[in-house]
């Protein structure tokens, strides 16, 4: 063998280490493995960083801070899914040999793909606040859980948020309300629920899909706007979509104030991308940004300061940063509730799928926490997956997003009775989709 | 019959209603298609000299626009930025000449165009160790690009030009016209032109073949910075810059791979095309709900329908093989 080629394996054999070394280390016998299906990389890396990292670090503190979960380290390990569905099920088949306790698709589309495989390898789904809406319904889907709210929760609290400020429901007839949204999965979950308020409340919806390939080139979407004059838009993009909306609202000398955005289009640099005239952008939230809170405190002190972290620190505190940490909690409670209903410390899936279903995360669990403040009460339950809860409008005032409401109620009796009846359709649709089985602990 | 309406009277009919925006549409489009045409000269340039259609073309625009801002944000100034930057894509062209052209001279083009696929995901992973993927904010201010809109009156309505949009199109026709006088013109241009005829007939008369491929490569590196600048200046400059590059395929079968002015004439027939298409003929033929977001494939469309009469392009030159 020639020097060279011994230099070019080499080479490759680094370049191949190098990829290894981003992992954490395999799961031993007395650990929790929690796979983060996460993504760095790619056209969506401007929204996936923060929330990557909000993720690692808040379960990080807790290994620095507690030493884990009950005493049980937890064995963290993001594979790198370039929000490619794709990638995301190859990440799936190659951790699922590793007892992981749970799954955090971070992509409808890889959702939507894992939902079929929860049951089988008995694996619950955490897809908070995203993913298959219907899937909120526990009967049909046991190993689904999509809390704080679904996406028709979010559509809805749009509309009733745009009502109040319009003088009433009633006010909302003949208005024209827009739906730019990512051309993919995602983007279009909410239109079934807009639909069906378009119809009830007689506004007119006006449908604005954007291509992924052409998230960053929209003039054509903003022509459509132009002419069709919606008086509100309700933004469903990620990634590079969002910066340029936001930019192309402007241009288009669109009224900021009534372009509102998904809680995915909420992100510091998402906002910051329109200049001083994106100020009064508004995005639905579900907890609270910056640093000002005792749990990102204890980040700061356990993981930033220790330089475990790969967040910069400046950035600590970012929306969607904290949607991470937000996520984290919800992924830490499940586990520690699993502890609490099984008793047992080392918790498997389908303990943790318990430990979801009993989840019940009150105000005095939160200010333990260092979240009070940061967020609303959860609570799931076996029949209800997501519970609906409430979310709030915040607004970007040109450096950072600040709570402009209080939190809104979702309309629960319009979405609820449309979940159920899409999930018997999606169990209809997919012949042998299993009957619940699995029993229902009584909550914590 | 309805559906003739549609195509033949419908979109017309809604242009006549409302000419301040069929001026705003014709605008948008020329400036995408300005912006496509300087995406697709990259690749003309490399393909008319080597022969090798450089899928690596859009990532260049975003390694370009990531170095630019990443050395400004490390404390360079602006402008030095700027010059480090050309120094970085000159330095790209001379290790893409040694290390994958030079070793694969003499191979089938299929070899050297799966090359620039490697080198595509080299420099996509390559970029993002170094620079991250979060997105940059284009340092326009600090170029002194203009900010704002011009806002013409017309027609009853308004027409709005974005002042970096009028500036995309002045540097873009600066850099063609430059780039037409420098094929023309120069000993180092016609140089170009020989080896673009033949690699042999280039080499008997002592045309470095190596020596052009990395004149060659570089320039279409500034293009791609200028691309990066102008269309990070537009929305940001992040890893999903690379896919709009694609844009420019549509534009190249349309204008011939070799042609420069076909990269002009085919990215405007595109870039407006588009926008008319999207805009005005989707939503009437396909209804208003099935219209919106044709854009993404109504280019290919465009361009598959004038290979039906010039399979060469509009500019492409006609091969006529003997046997």
């Amino acid at each position: 063998m020639s020097l060279r080629r011994i230099a070019i394996g080499a080479a490759a054999a680094a370049l191949l280490g190098g990829t290894a070394l981003t992992t954490v280390p395999a799961a031993a016998q007395e650990t929790i493995y929690v796979p983060l299906l996460t993504y760095r990389t790619g056209p969506f890396a401007g929204s996936g960083i923060p929330i990557a990292d909000g993720m690692h670090d808040y379960l990080r503190m807790l290994n620095e801070r507690d030493g884990g979960i009950g005493g049980v380290k937890l064995a963290i390990e993001e594979c790198e899914t370039g929000y490619d569905t794709k990638k995301g099920v190859e990440c799936y088949e190659a951790t699922k040999g590793k007892n992981p306790v749970m799954y955090n698709p971070y992509s409808t589309g890889i959702t939507l793909q894992l939902i079929p495989k929860a049951a089988v390898d008995k694996v619950p789904l955490l897809s908070m606040a995203y993913g298959l809406s219907a899937s909120a319904d526990g009967t049909v889907f046991p190993w689904i859980f999509n809390p704080p709210a679904t996406y028709w929760d979010g559509a809805s609290v749009f509309i009733r948020y745009v009502a109040e400020k319009e003088g009433g429901f009633n006010k909302l007839k003949g208005k024209k309300i827009g739906l730019l949204h990512l051309d993919a999965p995602y983007g279009k979950e909410p239109i079934p629920l807009l639909e069906n308020l378009a119809r009830q409340y007689e506004f007119e919806l006006k449908l604005y899909p954007v291509p992924a390939q052409d998230m960053q080139n929209q003039g054509s979407v903003w022509l459509n706007v132009r002419r069709d004059r919606p008086d509100w838009i309700y933004l469903q993009g990620w990634g590079a979509m969002n910066p340029t909306a936001v930019k192309e609202a402007v241009k288009a000398g669109f009224p900021i104030g009534k372009l509102v955005g998904v809680w995915w289009a909420g992100g510091d640099d998402d906002a910051r991308a329109g200049g001083p005239e994106a100020k009064g952008y508004k995005s639905l939230d579900f907890h609270a940004a910056g640093a000002d809170f005792p749990v990102i405190k204890d980040i700061q002190k356990h993981v930033v300061d220790k330089g475990l972290s790969k967040y910069p620190k400046d950035k600590i505190g970012d929306n969607l940063y904290n949607r991470g940490v937000y996520n984290s909690m919800l992924i830490a409670e499940a586990i520690r509730n699993a502890q609490k209903v099984t008793g047992k410390k080392v918790v498997t899936g389908e303990e943790v799928r318990r430990g979801l279903e009993t989840l019940n995360i009150t105000e005095a669990r939160l200010k333990e926490l260092g979240m009070e403040g940061f967020a609303a009460p959860v609570r799931v339950s076996c029949e209800d997956h997501n519970g609906h809860h409430k979310v709030y409008v915040a607004e970007w005032d040109g450096t950072k997003w600040t709570k402009s409401t209080d939190w809104i109620e979702p309309m629960k009796d319009k979405v609820r009775p449309l979940i159920e009846a899409a999930a018997k359709d999606y169990a209809a649709k997919n012949t042998g989709w299993p009957k619940r089985t699995e029993t229902c602990d009584r909550p914590s | 019959m309805e559906l003739l309406y549609n195509i033949f009277v419908g979109p017309f009919a809604e242009m006549a209603r409302a000419p301040d925006l069929l001026v705003q549409t014709l605008w948008e489009g020329l400036v995408s298609g300005v912006l496509y045409a300087l995406i697709a000269l990259g690749f003309v340039l490399i393909f008319k000299a080597s022969g090798v259609f450089n899928f690596a073309q859009g990532i260049m625009v975003v390694f370009a626009g990531l170095t630019l801002v990443g050395l400004y944000e490390a404390g360079v100034p602006a402008f030095l930025a700027l010059l480090i930057t050309i120094g970085v894509m000159f330095a790209l062209a001379v290790c893409i000449e040694r290390a994958v052209l030079r070793p694969l001279v003499n191979q089938p083009d299929i070899i050297l165009f799966m090359a620039t696929f490697g080198l595509t995901y080299f420099l996509i992973g390559f970029g993002e160790l170094v620079f991250g993927g979060n997105p940059k904010v284009m340092i326009a201010d600090e170029l002194y690009l203009p900010k704002g809109a011009v806002d013409l009156p017309m027609f009853g309505g308004l027409v709005s030009l974005q002042k970096i949009d009028i500036a995309a199109a002045v540097i873009a026709s600066a850099m063609v016209a430059g780039l037409a006088v420098f094929f023309q013109k120069t000993r180092i241009g016609r140089a170009l032109r020989a080896v673009a005829d033949s690699h042999k007939a280039a080499l008997s008369v002592g045309i470095s073949l190596n020596q052009i491929w990395v004149i060659v490569w570089f320039t279409a590196g500034i293009v791609a910075l200028a691309t990066g600048i102008m269309w990070g200046a537009r929305s940001d400059v992040s890893f999903a810059l690379q896919i709009i590059a694609l844009k420019a395929l549509p534009v190249l079968i349309l204008g011939g791979f070799t042609s420069v002015p076909g990269a002009i004439v085919g990215g405007l027939i595109i870039g407006i095309g588009e926008k008319l298409g999207e805009f005005y003929f989707a939503p009437a033929i396909l209804g208003s709900a099935l219209g919106r977001g044709v854009e993404s494939w109504l280019a290919y469309f465009i361009a598959l329908a004038f290979l039906l009469f010039r399979p060469q392009g509009l500019f492409g030159e006609k091969i006529i093989e003997r046997i």
